[in-house]
């Protein structure tokens, strides 16, 4: 089957089994090995990627329910050269250790940054639950996506 | 219940919070810090891990396992009604040269050779490769294995196999017990915790055209692969090749599993002729890979009524699991360890690794010594509330002091912070008002009150570096070069996985040359590349390997300016234009003044030590035990601070490390096996059971390394779990004696009902029949 | 990469019944459960696949008379932010909030919950509290079936294989309070270790219950009803004698297991307290 979609702002076509993992559709079919791989069963968010702007898990949605959806990973956020304010709040805070969860945590900071006006540390904190950090005690990611969050408002204030 | 208890929203009377939420901390420092070498790479997703590399042309690796903890293997049988023309089998029988894992001692095989021994679930038996996973897991269902079961052992302290004992001590024991007024006793048991990297274990191999192979992995210590492959592949020097990958995390858990795996994939791959992928799924990386050792730690400690230590005797015993590993070194550190960091005239302490059939436990931070610092910690709780004295004074009076005398007789010359990192932790969350209160607090509560608050306090130590000669015997070299190009470089094989290795040595090198921290390269680990500085673990990096590099650097400043007489940084590129390159080899001395003795476990079993002092405070669920760890603030003496943010950022993620330990992260065995073996059943904190971390750095310099580091990497993992079971206690008034100190084990304690069974020990094989 | 068995979108329900009435197929919903399977290799997997995403017929929150009506591919983020749930089901919403965390939230389905049939489902205790229907349909119609018929034994449901499961009703009686108890193994992507929903009604006077209904998940092989339990709470007072009663009846009541999560023993206690509290909430002492 052939399956039509857009993968940060690119229309994209694959022709493959319905049922395969959109996880394995961007990192063996379109060579976006960003999304990672943790444990292929919903419960460590490595694979985090946004689907029409809502985070989800690339290990448990087969690319059949992808057909005509718009889909972010982190390759679509900002370059190594230009990285975007999240990313610099990660790197400056040391939000990123070992590196492997901070494509997915990336995600979904940026669903939640993208959707909350109100950024407590509860609501940050409940943001990220799906994604399993193992170095940093998620301290300084919540940092990161606190800092982020307070720059965004200060830029775009939205109304109450 | 879930989120019942947010922060925030306590239905307590509001206890203050000892951590301030990180966006109101002043900000500051972060400028003149250089950012993570490898940052904007892992922020993008350009960063390559081993499953991200892709080699054209290569096959998919799988092991077949042992489904039974101890047997005899008959046979390997493959149904001749599959086509095996396109899939590539190997057995033991395929191993050219030896068929040991090498690493301390010869008795983990590769491959479980037909006729030989199986001693633990999981263990690999053969190997298949197969062009595609289709026809990979197809073979797979057409292969059989006939074993004859043999009976099993589980319990460490049923076992007559024994890997190592030692024992160390100092004084008269019986004296000293003689001479006390209190003898207080206590048994704590500790089960398995994995080290769970978010990245699994993952290997590929590719073979040489001149019979070698190049290994591409997620690994902590390259030169451990290499020994490994060179030994049972009988490849020379430069046919064995091992090259790091980005890896995601390894806390101890890729020290010495990723040399199996590397030899699995150079075994087919060599067979095969072409690249071979074993890229572990979770389940299988939970199932097969190496634990922290479960162990059992009698404490019988003397004390007199005011308080005073006089006598501590201490018995600890790991289980091992079915092969050594390294868990000789385990032992010994959990042992040199076990009575605290506390000065004690008399003192013994034993101990003992034994063999079961459960899988081989290995290396994860802390190395032993979060098992028996668990134990002292909580005795020296326990010991408190026995006499009614605070957990804060008794340590005043307990902690190390410069010239104490530790079991070994090595006396504490410098760089002891046990009383700074103490009265750090304790000002920082005023930690007396605290305990008062939710003393007040437990006194006044009224039957049918639901959640209680608690703080507890807990102290460490943890010795920098190899144990007693290892560095001696490592003899790691590590260079800094100056390139034709003009271009200085870092060679060491120290890796980086996620602590900042690449970030710091630039660092250290730049500031010995005057030089930015991006004008420094750092090369990759690559055996065929840089130097064998040793292995990436014991804290020994920043430390050690940091020394060692800025060393190499002082020797080449001096010669470039030699020749030049001008400042290094403004003349280096000069002199590779004029005379090339130069490289500097610096090979380890031993610290002045440090001495072992190997063979009666006496002298300076550690160059330096860390310090650590973490307090807690957590909301229990009386009605259910369910404990919401809130706040932990960890006070860390690591010598000399580099780089603050990285530093904090161990501390962080040790602590939380811990509390998973402490609280939820547990394996139950049956028949010696992991039951949980999914990340659905063995469960990591998330960022809501996280607590705010407050991390303090305390800087008490050694000496003995050229910027007075010591090692930061396993030091808040020891003091973490001790420090949430007093919590736990002070909430609740029970003591919980087994980690981790789960809702079942807590309401156990406070009904009087039967705990759960002990901690790391499996249940027997369900009789066949039964329900 | 896990086995890839075919699967069938189809555009329309009526499309979806023809499919299923040519060959069984196995329904999908968000995928949270069955991917996890297939993955997982835990059990054989499906031989072919009816993927129901596409099928708008079963999306949607609305009041229908005097109920409120789900349809079967309403996400729990869809439940965690419905001013509809807020208002008059907001044991709903907290339930969706306690299941996985974002990313399963934004996928995994009520239907599917209702479907997996797992004695662990959260949401499978509030609609047996609540006197839910679970409305299957098939090219020749629909079918109401209670809640506390729809799951016969382990893991199986009520419902045919040539029947989809299209959309939950839930009742909404005048005055009836709703209580949801999850005890989990963390604080987010738990399973529950005991999973409760208390529900009951006051009359004119406020005091005495009615209509108690009490049903737990992950206590037995199916999410069931504590019948025992509710006889002694019906027509009582939230006094502490009551929750007393309560509470010890239905520790005799439920027959929970040792497993990978908890004890049997702890399970028993905790359910035991768990209502109590509720109980003591509910009476305000």
């Amino acid at each position: 089957m052939s399956y039509r979609f857009f993968v940060n702002g690119d229309a994209v076509e694959v022709d493959v089994p319905g049922m395969r993992r959109l996880l394995d559709v961007l990192r063996e079919d379109l060579a976006l090995t960003g999304t990672k791989e943790g444990c292929g069963e919903g419960e460590c968010g490595a694979c985090s990627v946004l689907l029409d702007g809502a985070v989800v898990d690339a290990c448990l949605v087969p690319i059949c329910q992808v057909d005509g959806t718009s889909v972010r990973t982190v390759e679509g956020l900002g370059s190594a050269e230009q990285l975007n304010d999240l990313q610099a709040a990660f790197l400056e805070t040391g939000g990123a250790q070992c590196g492997i969860c901070t494509p997915g945590m990336l995600m979904a900071a940026e669903a939640f940054l993208a959707t909350s006006a109100a950024s407590s540390e509860e609501s940050i904190r409940d943001a990220i639950a799906g994604n399993l950090c193992r170095c940093t005690g998620y301290t300084k990611i919540v940092e990161a996506i606190a800092r982020t969050a307070a720059q965004r408002q200060a830029a775009d204030p939205r109304p109450a | 219940m879930t989120r019942v208890l947010p922060p925030g929203t306590s239905e307590l009377s509001a206890p203050d919070p000892l951590v301030v939420p990180p966006a109101t901390r002043t900000p500051g420092r972060i400028g003149r810090l250089p950012l993570r070498r490898e940052g904007p790479a892992k922020l993008t997703g350009l960063a390559r891990y081993a499953d991200d590399l892709v080699f054209p042309g290569a096959w998919y690796g799988a092991t077949i396992r042992s489904t039974e903890p101890h047997a005899t293997l008959l046979a390997i049988d493959l149904n001749e009604a599959f086509d095996w023309s396109r899939v590539v089998v190997v057995t033991a029988a395929d191993i050219p040269g030896d068929n040991v894992v090498s690493l301390m001692r010869d008795d983990q095989p590769i491959l479980v050779p037909v006729g030989g021994e199986i001693r633990h679930q999981a263990e690999a038996l053969c190997l298949l490769a197969a062009p595609d996973r289709e026809t990979l897991r197809a073979a797979k269902r057409h292969l059989a294995v006939r074993t004859d079961r043999l009976s099993a052992v589980f319990d460490p302290l049923e076992s007559t196999e024994e890997f190592s004992h030692l024992e160390v001590g100092r004084g008269d024991l019986e004296a000293g017990f003689a001479e006390a007024e209190v003898v207080i006793e206590g048994t704590y048991r500790v089960g398995h915790q994995e080290q769970l990297y978010i990245e699994n274990q993952a290997m590929i191999a590719v073979p040489g055209p001149d019979g070698g192979v190049t290994v591409h992995g997620s690994c902590q210590c390259p030169y451990y692969i290499h020994r490994a492959l060179k030994r049972s592949l009988q490849l020379t020097d430069h046919q064995a090749v091992v090259i790091q990958a980005e890896t995601g995390g390894g806390f101890g858990g890729k020290e010495e599993y990723p040399s199996m795996i590397a030899l699995h994939a150079a075994l087919l791959a060599r067979k095969l002729g072409r690249p071979v992928r074993m890229i572990y799924d979770r389940h299988e990386d939970l199932s097969a890979t190496t634990k922290r050792h479960p162990a059992v730690v009698r404490h019988r400690t003397g004390v007199m009524r005011d308080g005073r230590l006089v006598a501590q005797e201490i018995d600890v015993v790991m289980d091992g699991g079915a092969y050594c590993t390294l868990t000789p070194v385990v032992l010994s550190r959990g042992v040199l360890h076990a009575g605290g960091p506390y000065s004690c005239p008399n003192v013994r302490i034993r101990g003992r690794a034994m063999a079961t059939n459960t899988p081989p436990n290995g290396a994860f931070r802390g190395f032993g010594a979060p098992q028996t610092e668990f134990a002292a910690e909580t005795q020296a709780n326990r010991i408190a509330d026995a006499l009614g004295i605070s957990p804060l004074e008794l340590r005043r009076r307990w902690a190390y002091r410069e010239g104490d005398t530790t079991p070994t007789g090595q006396v504490l010359r410098e760089s002891v912070a046990a009383l700074e990192v103490l009265e750090a932790a304790a000002k920082a969350t005023d930690f007396s008002r605290h305990a008062e209160q939710t003393r007040r607090a437990r006194e006044a509560r009224q039957s049918g009150a639901r959640l209680a608050s608690g703080i507890g306090l807990a102290m460490g130590w943890h010795g920098a570096g190899f144990t007693g000669s290892g560095e001696v015997h490592i003899a790691g070299t590590a260079s800094v070069e100056l390139t034709d190009e003009g271009i200085v470089r870092v060679l060491t094989a120290q890796t980086e996985m996620g602590q900042g290795t690449k970030t710091i040595f630039p660092q250290l090198v730049a500031e010995e040359l005057g030089l930015e921290p991006d004008q420094v390269e750092v090369a990759p680990q690559d055996t065929s590349v840089v130097p064998d500085s040793g292995p990436t673990v014991a804290s020994r990096t920043a430390m050690v390997v940091g020394g060692l590099i800025i060393k190499a650097a002082r020797r080449l400043r001096a010669q470039v300016q030699a020749v030049t007489d001008h400042p290094f940084a403004d003349s280096y590129q000069v002199f590779a234009r004029d005379h090339g390159g130069l490289r500097v080899d610096e090979q380890f001395e031993p610290y002045p003044n440090v001495e072992f003795d190997d063979a009666t476990y006496t002298g300076d079993a550690y160059p330096a030590f860390g310090w650590a002092c973490a307090v807690a405070r957590v909301d229990v669920d009386l009605d259910t035990g369910e404990v919401t760890v809130r706040d932990v603030v960890s006070a860390d003496d690591a010598g000399r601070i580099i780089h603050p943010v990285l530093a904090e950022g161990q501390v962080e993620g040790g602590t939380l490390q811990a509390v998973g330990y402490a609280t939820i992260e547990e394996i139950k065995l049956v028949d010696g096996r992991y039951l949980n073996d999914r990340l659905a059943t063995y469960l990591i904190p998330t960022s809501l059971d996280a607590p705010r971390i407050e991390a303090i750095l305390v800087e008490k310099p050694f000496s003995g390394a050229p910027h007075g580091a010591k090692g930061i990497g396993e030091l808040p993992m020891d003091v973490g779990a001790p420090a949430v079971v007093a919590a736990i206690h002070d909430a609740t008034g029970v003591w919980i004696h087994d980690l981790p100190a789960t809702p079942e084990r807590i309401l156990a304690a406070m009904t009087g009902a039967p705990a759960p069974g002990a901690p790391g020990v499996s249940e027997p094989a369900p009789e066949r029949g039964a329900a | 990469m896990p086995v890839e068995p075919p699967v069938a979108s189809p555009r329309s329900l009526a499309e979806a019944y023809a499919l299923l009435g040519d060959a069984p197929h196995r329904p999908l919903a968000g995928g949270t459960d069955l991917l996890v399977q297939i993955t997982g290799d835990l059990g054989d997997p499906p031989e072919r696949v009816l993927d129901l995403w596409q099928l708008d017929e079963l999306r949607g929150i609305r009041m229908e008379s005097d109920a409120l009506v789900l349809g079967a591919l309403t996400t729990y983020a869809e439940l965690r932010r419905s001013p509809l749930i807020a208002e008059f089901l907001p044991a709903f919403a907290e339930a969706a909030s306690t299941i996985g965390a974002a990313q399963i939230q934004n996928r995994g389905t009520i239907g599917g919950n209702v479907m997996n049939a797992s004695p662990a489902g959260d949401m499978l205790p509030l609609l047996l509290a609540c006197d839910a229907q679970l409305i299957a349909g098939t090219a020749s119609g629909e079918r109401w079936v209670p809640a506390r018929e729809f799951w016969p034994s382990y893991r199986r449901t009520a419902l045919e294989p040539t029947e989809l499961l299209l959309r939950v009703s839930i009742p909404l009686p005048a005055g009836r309070q709703v209580r949801y108890r999850k005890i989990g193994t963390r604080r987010a992507q738990a399973i529950s270790k005991v999973v409760m929903a208390l529900a009951w009604q006051t009359d004119g006077d406020g005091e005495v219950w009615r209509e108690v209904h009490l049903a737990l998940g992950s206590v037995a092989p199916v999410p069931i009803r504590a019948p025992s339990t509710e006889a002694v709470l019906e027509g009582a007072t939230p006094i502490e004698a009551t929750a007393d009663r309560a509470a010890s009846t239905l520790a005799g009541e439920i027959s929970p297991i040792d497993d990978v999560r908890s004890s049997a023993a702890y399970r028993r206690t905790v359910a035991a307290r768990a209502l109590h509290r509720l109980i003591r909430e509910a009476g305000g002492w």
